[in-house]
């Protein structure tokens, strides 16, 4: 319950934060909501000499419109994008994940963009920025690059943001209202067991399915997406077939929660019950 | 002329006094005590299940600014005897438990060194800097491969696993099977739990050096049994011992005990001079405190065609952890009490083998043994209705005694003290609309929907206890005192710590004196206060406590009486007491409490041979235990797809005999049966094979929350018990006896279609989802 020891810092913009990691380097951790952070601390699991506490820094709590995206503030918190009715509007999918996550008291703390560099593989929003296909600008010391979600994660707990960089901003293009996100929940800690997020495009284009929690890394369920492809009316026994997909390629994890199997079987009556009700609503 | 009475205080549901201060977190718990000058502890536990401590080095730790000592099994052990275990069974073998571990560690979480320092942050920093060599050994973590020949032991020093067997008898065991036209049998396991108080445990430890007192704030359920056993661990006579359990956060069992903690910080705080705290950390509590229930079972029914039941056999293998905390080995042999639950089976035979392992402890859990012994009849009593073809409401009836038969014996040698099983399920039933939910259950069958209704019934024992069948005295002390103001003060030697007397009892004693329940504190949990008791467990404390104070009230009313007399000039049995006033017919003056304190404390003007006061304390030995009993039925739907669990409706019918607040009864209820939604469908304490713990932490130990628990239809009936003068039984373990099977068995009901007889608990989605996998590959 008492961590060890570290240097406290609070800055108020983005690139003293960024000079401040420049500084210290595999030493510090960048606090957000500290959700994730500060619990592994409490139990010495993480012991960094240094936190750079963001939740200061002027100007990363937003959710806007950005030239026809959507942008998010990378420290917004899951409450006010669960809350917010302009954002339910144009992206539907953001609000529902949030809604499936943690407690009220999680979701008033905790933040997208810290869940998101924390990468843990049973987390919420993995599975919505993939369906989105959502683009993650980070800042650095050499300025601010652009990812894809299909490249942001790495490995569990591993995301594409090097040691010396900030995940700032989150950006979706709008969509309409046939999307889902199901999940089943690991009974303790209320992560995915397997959460599946679908977004079914108005006419034509491609269905996007994504799986979170049942692999080390977030996926887009590639084979689902497939079988989909083509299908102007997605019927059920069409749905259905797709949905078997849906933990085709990835390694099912296994614990103490729930089996590699039963999180593959989950995955796929997920993915079929979020087709079913994003079908549902277009 | 005759006053009317005011309403009784008595069977009304009053809000707890308690609630305000807990709500407003202006409550005092253990940690939040600062004394000046107070050190705090921290502990090094052991990360293995079983190994040698070659060496420990703690110069790292001593180094560290602010660490004050940091001591290990070689300087503490010498000054604290062994944790005591206080059960009385045959032939045990015991390992000695030291309060820090000596050259061997034997469980994930076995405490191995403590350090003291200025604050909290530097003793962990201390523990961590101490430097232990580890030579690990096997371990055992299966209590049944802990049996086998060649399996690790978990004390080589004993020479084997089986720490005793124990065997209860009844009846002529071997002539019902002889009898039997079939024998039906069945393996049923249940799951390890931990117990899980949101509050976890802690000490702060004071030493007083001029008086040579020490005065322990412990999170305990049990001050009073603590102060009679620390001294026999730490050096201190009893008289310099005060024990104080500040409010406490859950119980549940968990502080029903002795813990090493308790004398390490006593210890301490006299080594050191000066004041000790020790919090659990969330992981120790999961690790380091008492787990509950783990039990292997192989049961043996014999039955006659007509179904019924003519005895019951089984072999029980108890995993008891690797030491006996205060209770640990006789909490098993508590199952075979109430094994053959509310039903005439007239004979039984329970083979019960204690059996070590690498891993904490079991102790009492909430029910201790009745879950057990409930939740294990009431499946058997429907594996048996579905075998023999029998309805599972006509062989639970046809076996109940009727209620003229109390005092009912039982082939386990108890005298069930009153009761009517009939009322309390035919109640259920009418409030679960029985028939419509048959009906229901029917078309959801025909619709390919895995519905399922469950029913079970339960006896249990409470009001622990006659003095004869508890380890240290089963009565109970109160103390019911005037005070010169006319305010009064109640004491009571059991320790509430969330059940709510301090609202109970003032009802009790208010409607008794005759005064506002707003005069009356009642005062609870600091031996130097509260000079005797027993404490808070077996559901016993209203029903004993609460007895004491009636005691208590009947000598004060006599002695003030004798006052009256004098004061109104009238002779003695002329004298009557009603609604607080004490008269005599042809004079007006009606003396008041007030009144008759102010004389009483003042003393000017006693009757001869009079003391003064008017206080009055008693002790009241029950003489049985009390037998509380009831019905509960669940509903259930099974999703086909996930195998997950909905509970859509849960009746429960409980007889805790006359309700002093029927609010706190439901408060009772309504906790018990989430802990029963949590045993029956989700919560497991799991060691890997080697003893390792992965349920260390609320991400890993599932408990139940607000959105798992459905809204209950709540009933009662009432049947006095005689056992005490207020003919009350006790309610805080029935929730959690009665819930358990009746989930269990409606989803095995749900199951049927498929062809599943039984699963064992916890029944998590994946477990149901495996079994529907299996049946339907063998219906193919």
């Amino acid at each position: 319950m008492y961590p060890a020891s570290f240097e406290y810092f609070r800055p108020s913009t983005i690139d003293e934060a960024v000079a401040l990691l420049a500084q210290h380097g595999d030493d510090a951790k960048v606090l957000a909501g500290g959700h994730s952070l500060i619990p592994a601390m409490k139990l010495r699991l993480a012991r960094p000499k240094v936190i750079i506490d963001i939740g200061r820094v002027a100007n990363l709590n937003y959710i806007r419109d950005a030239d026809g995206q959507i942008a998010i503030g990378a420290m917004t918190p899951h409450g006010e994008i669960e809350a917010s009715a302009w954002l339910r509007e144009r992206c539907p999918l953001l609000a529902e994940t949030a809604s499936h996550i943690g407690d009220v008291q999680v979701r008033n703390r905790g933040t997208i963009g810290g869940s998101l560099a924390h990468a843990d593989p049973a987390a919420d929003w993995p599975a919505a920025i993939l369906a989105l296909d959502a683009e993650l600008e980070i800042a650095g010391p050499r300025g601010r690059r652009t990812v894809g979600a299909g490249k942001f994660f790495v490995d569990l707990l591993e995301t594409t943001i090097r040691p010396d960089e900030i995940l700032c901003e989150i950006r979706v293009r709008p969509t309409p209202r046939s999307v889902a996100y199901e999940k089943t929940e690991q009974k303790a800690s209320g992560f995915a067991l397997a959460g599946v997020a679908v977004v079914i495009p108005e006419r034509d284009g491609a269905v996007c399915v994504a799986v979170t929690g049942v692999a080390a890394k977030p996926y887009r369920a590639t084979a689902v997406e497939r079988a989909l492809a083509g299908h102007r009316i997605l019927a059920s026994d069409i749905i259905a077939a797709a949905a078997a997909h849906a933990a085709d390629a990835s390694d099912a994890l296994g614990d103490i929660h729930a089996s590699p199997e039963y999180r593959a079987h989950l995955a796929q009556v997920n993915t079929r019950r979020a087709l079913t009700r994003a079908v549902a609503r277009r | 002329m005759a006053e009317t009475a005011p309403a009784p205080y008595v069977g009304r549901a009053l809000k707890r006094v308690e609630d305000p201060r807990l709500i407003k977190g202006i409550g005092t718990y253990t940690d939040d005590l600062r004394l000046p000058g107070m050190l705090h502890a921290a502990i090094l536990r052991s990360p293995h299940a079983h190994a040698r401590v070659v060496r420990i080095n703690v110069s790292a730790a001593q180094s560290i600014t602010g660490v004050v000592s940091v001591l290990t099994g070689a300087e503490v052990n010498e000054h604290c005897g062994a944790v005591p275990c206080v059960a009385d069974i045959a032939d045990l073998r015991a390992p000695r438990h030291t309060v820090l571990a000596g050259d061997r560690v034997y469980f994930v979480g076995h405490p191995v060194a403590v350090v003291v320092a200025t604050d909290p942050y530097v003793a962990r920093d201390g523990a961590e800097a101490i430097d232990v060599e580890y030579d690990p050994l096997p371990a055992v973590a299966n209590p049944e491969e802990a049996l086998k020949d060649g399996s690790p032991l978990t004390h080589p020093d004993l020479g084997t696993n089986l720490a005793y067997t124990h065997t209860l008898t009844g009846g002529d065991v071997d002539e019902a099977f002889r009898r039997a036209d079939r024998v039906i049998k069945q393996r049923i396991v249940h799951q390890r739990l931990t117990p899980m108080p949101i509050e976890p445990r802690g000490v702060v430890a004071s030493y007083h050096v001029g008086e040579g007192t020490l005065t322990v704030w412990s999170s305990t359920q049990i001050p009073h049994l603590v102060r009679t056993l620390l001294p026999g661990m730490i050096k201190i006579a009893e008289n310099k011992l005060r024990i104080v359990a500040p409010e406490v956060g859950g119980g549940f069992g968990a502080k029903l005990n002795l813990y090493p903690e308790e004398a390490l910080c006593g210890h301490l705080a006299m080594r050191l001079g000066a004041p000790v705290k020790w919090v659990e950390s969330r992981r120790e509590n999961a690790a380091s405190t008492i787990h509950g229930r783990d039990q292997i079972g192989d049961y043996e029914v014999a039955v006659r065609h007509d179904g019924t039941i003519l005895g019951l056999k089984a072999r029980t293998i108890a995993d008891l952890g690797s030491y006996l905390q205060l209770l640990t080995p006789a909490i098993p042999t508590l199952t075979g009490l109430v094994l053959t639950g509310c039903y005439r089976i007239p004979a039984i035979r329970l083979d019960v083998l204690g059996v070590y392992t690498n891993k904490m402890s079991t102790d009492a859990y909430r029910g201790a043994g009745r879950p057990e012994a409930t939740y294990l009849i009431e499946r058997l009593m429907d594996i048996v209705a579905r075998e023999v073809g029998v309805d599972r409401i006509e062989i639970r009836l046809k076996h109940f005694p009727e209620p003229t038969e109390f005092p009912f014996h039982t082939a386990s040698d108890l005298k069930y003290d009153s009761g009517n099983y009939q009322g309390a399920l035919s109640k259920a039933r009418q409030l679960a609309n029985w028939e419509a939910l048959m009906t229901e259950r029917a078309a959801a069958r025909a619709a390919g929907r895995l519905l399922g209704v469950g029913v079970s019934t339960y006896v249990e024992i409470c009001a622990m206890g006659p003095s004869k069948a508890m380890p240290a005295g089963g009565w109970e002390w109160g103390c019911v005192r005037i005070e010169m103001s006319g305010k009064v003060t109640v004491i009571t030697g059991a320790t509430p710590h969330g059940q709510g007397q301090e609202t109970s009892f003032a009802q009790i004693v208010a409607d008794r004196l005759g005064v506002p329940i707003e005069d009356i504190v009642v005062l609870h949990g600091d031996t130097n206060v509260a000079h005797y008791g027993r404490d808070t467990y077996g559901s016993r404390a209203t029903a004993v406590g609460g007895s004491a104070l009636v005691m208590c009230i009947d000598k004060i009313v006599a002695k003030a009486k004798r006052l009256a007399a004098h004061l109104l000039e009238a002779p003695l049995d002329r004298v009557t007491f009603a609604n607080g006033r004490f008269s005599t017919a042809g004079n007006d003056r009606r003396l008041s409490w007030t009144e008759m304190a102010s004389e009483a404390f003042v003393a000017k003007n006693l009757p001869a041979e009079f003391e003064p006061g008017l206080e009055a304390s008693s002790f009241f030995e029950p003489e049985n235990f009390t037998f509380p009993f009831g019905a509960h039925i669940a509903v259930v739907e099974i999703d086909r797809d996930t195998g997950l669990v909905h509970i859509k409706k849960y009746v429960a019918v409980d007889d805790c005999g006359p309700q002093i607040n029927p609010l706190l009864v439901e408060g009772q209820v309504q906790g018990g049966i989430a802990h029963s939604i949590g045993q029956a469908l989700f919560e497991q304490t799991v060691y890997d094979e080697n003893g390792q713990l992965l349920t260390g932490e609320f991400m890993d130990y599932a408990i139940p929350r607000a959105g798992d628990i459905p809204e209950y239809i709540l009933g009662s009936t009432v049947t006095p018990s005689p056992s005490n003068p207020l003919g009350i039984k006790g309610v805080g373990e029935a929730g959690t006896i009665g819930a358990t099977p009746a989930i269990a068995n409606a989803v095995i009901d749900a199951l049927e279609p498929l062809g599943i007889k039984h699963l064992d608990l916890p029944l998590t989605p994946e477990r149901i989802w495996r079994a529907m996998q299996r049946h339907a590959v063998e219906a193919v």
